[in-house]
């Protein structure tokens, strides 16, 4: 049913000389949807800087109150934070076991994929888009309700063999719930490395693998000396995607440890900077906490930008 | 790929594709099976894998009690909007990416790399004192509108969406350019009549993320929407029926079915589509 296609060959596109009107054009062509980017993404994030610097709350918000320019204070008070520090851990693991968790098992899933005939693939192909399109809000349900304490499914197998899991709850205790969550984000967002690897996979050519084999390479070597090594560039994209969207994990987190636990022990940093400037209407530390994490994901950026360019000749 | 085939191994490796897609597909499964439970069976302490007597109950009470129709159609509506205009914009940026020569187009690439970076969940607060005051000049775009919304997820996928389109538009030979040049083809209908078909493998991804992106939204929609509630969306819907300690979860279950089953039709409709133009993107 699902079958790669060949991707068309991306080249950069031959140096050209300059042609008469290509400048103008380009800023027509470019103009739409740069003005809704200016406004949309750079201007927010001139903003978000801007009001972290500043005592922001209700009354400053509303145009109250006088604004008072703090300058770093809102960052020293969040680092000075006991609470911003174990968010900020619990992000950073949480965020890890989610991206090794999607890269292994749609890695493992991919290189198992070229293994099977087409109806076995097939089958797997369906599953995971299903679980792909499956939106995070509905994802989160389902999973609370199978692990639900008195009514889900999973409880009642565990305690059914004999395990005390009965009336378990996997939300209370930060271990389980983040586990909980992790699988939950794992299982809708492993579906990307699958297709991706496998697209990957499927490029490498059958001569290098056969060539393999005939000098008496195994499968698990072939796997690991060739394959691999010829997938890392789609494989350092899978991953610095998936570093992307799990650091900024938001809605399983709110909806699946209702707002973040019981006394913010479940917290990840968006939700945490949500609570600060929407129910705690401290929207300058709340910035603060923006600032912070687009910084750290901005590092991981450099990380892609150089992998991209090393990767292929591509502006 | 020819490796492993013919090995004793490959029933073992089928065998276990096939269990491993069936535990993939198993949360699907059960919330369609909760959603046709009938009452007594859905919130129940010995929860079956099955059900003898399948009733629509759970949806009729989703669909009749809660205005669930006009959230759904508010998602829509805004999920559309956005597939829409981001084909026509990412498609013109990235023509004038690829196919012309300028100054700062390398600049212009390495922002719009960047820009796929941003969380732009640690903007809320910004787009929030934004929105406040595009309201006041254009209300359709304003806190408590649709327009606000369809804005700045028309914002968070084009990033993406041009640089996935940029591959696909290079791979279209120069030469067909000039051919259609030098019969008479004006740029704009170059572009628009020749080009634009051909890139259709990747104006289907653009499509696909754009539509899920909007559609998924629960952050900006809970953040944004907040006076006018008959402008919520479907996320908003599903947590009406969602109290800790009295949870409807037969509702839960046939709402979240609901809003599932418009992405997997438009999914499985563009999948092959998808999976090369997902290819085509990661490669470029």
């Amino acid at each position: 049913m699902v079958t790669v296609q060949e991707a068309p060959p991306v080249t950069a596109p031959a140096r050209k000389p300059r042609r008469k009107g290509d400048g103008r054009a380009a800023a027509l062509y470019l103009a739409p949807a740069g003005i809704l980017l200016a406004a949309m993404l750079a201007y927010p994030i001139y903003q978000l800087v801007l009001i972290s610097f500043y005592d922001y709350g209700q009354p400053q918000a509303t145009g109250n109150a006088p604004l008072v320019f703090l300058g770093f204070a809102n960052y020293t008070d969040l680092l000075s934070q006991v609470q911003f520090w174990t968010v900020l851990g619990k992000t950073v693991g949480f965020a890890a076991a989610c991206v090794v968790g999607s890269l292994l098992v749609g890695t493992g899933l991919a290189v198992l994929a070229t293994r099977v005939r087409a109806l076995p693939r097939a089958l797997l192909f369906l599953a995971a888009l299903g679980a792909w399109s499956t939106p995070a809000i509905a994802g989160s349900y389902v999973w609370l309700f199978l692990f639900d304490t008195d009514f889900g499914l999973v409880n009642e197998v565990l305690s059914g063999i004999g395990l005390p899991f009965e009336h378990h709850s996997w939300t209370f205790g930060t271990l389980g719930a983040f586990g909980l969550v992790a699988a939950e984000v794992i299982w809708c967002s492993f579906p990307f490395v699958l297709v991706t690897m496998y697209a990957g996979i499927k490029g490498v050519p059958d001569e290098v693998l056969e060539a393999a084999s005939l000098d008496g390479a195994s499968t698990w070597r072939t796997t690991w000396a060739i394959l691999l090594p010829m997938v890392r560039p789609l494989l350092m994209i899978a991953t610095v995607q998936s570093i992307i969207w799990d650091f900024k994990v938001f809605t399983q987190i709110y909806v699946m440890t209702n707002g973040g636990g019981v006394a913010g022990r479940n917290l990840v940093l968006n939700v945490y900077a949500y609570q600060q400037a929407f129910a705690g209407q401290e929207y300058g530390l709340g910035s603060a906490i923006g600032v912070v994490m687009t910084l750290l994901l901005l590092s991981v950026t450099g990380l892609y930008v150089r992998s991209q360019r090393r990767s292929a000749a591509w502006l | 790929m020819a490796v492993a085939v013919r090995r004793p191994g490959r029933l073992i490796a089928e065998v276990s594709t096939v269990v491993i897609a069936g535990i993939v597909a198993f949360p699907l499964y059960w919330m369609l099976l909760s959603a046709v439970k009938p009452p007594g069976e859905i919130q129940s302490a010995n929860p079956k894998p099955w059900t003898l007597s399948p009733s629509f109950d759970s949806f009729s009470r989703v669909l009749t009690v809660s205005g669930f129709g006009r959230f759904f159609m508010n998602s829509l509506v805004v999920a559309l909007v956005v597939v829409a205009l981001s084909l026509v914009l990412s498609f013109l940026s990235a023509v004038a990416l690829t196919r012309f020569s300028f100054k700062g187009r390398t600049v212009l690439l390495v922002m719009i790399l960047v820009a796929q970076m941003v969380p732009v969940e640690a903007l809320t607060i910004p787009l929030f004192f934004l929105m406040r005051q595009i309201g006041g000049v254009a209300p359709a775009f304003g806190l408590n509108e649709l327009g606000s919304l369809v804005l700045v997820h028309l914002a968070f996928s084009l990033p993406f969406a041009i640089w996935m389109l940029r591959g696909f538009v290079a791979a279209v030979p120069v030469e067909l350019e000039e051919a259609a040049k030098l019969d008479g083809a004006s740029r704009m209908r170059f572009t628009w009549q020749i080009l634009f078909p051909l890139v259709a493998p990747g104006l289907v991804a653009v499509s696909v993320l754009a539509f899920i992106h909007a559609w998924n939204d629960f952050l900006f929609a809970k953040t944004f929407i907040i006076s006018k509630t008959e402008n919520q969306t479907l996320p908003q819907a599903i947590l009406v029926f969602f109290k800790p300690e009295d949870t409807d979860w037969g509702a839960v279950m046939a709402s979240s079915t609901l809003m599932t089953i418009p992405v997997l039709v438009f999914f499985v409709l563009v999948q092959r589509r998808l999976v090369s133009g997902m290819a085509g993107a990661v490669k470029g």
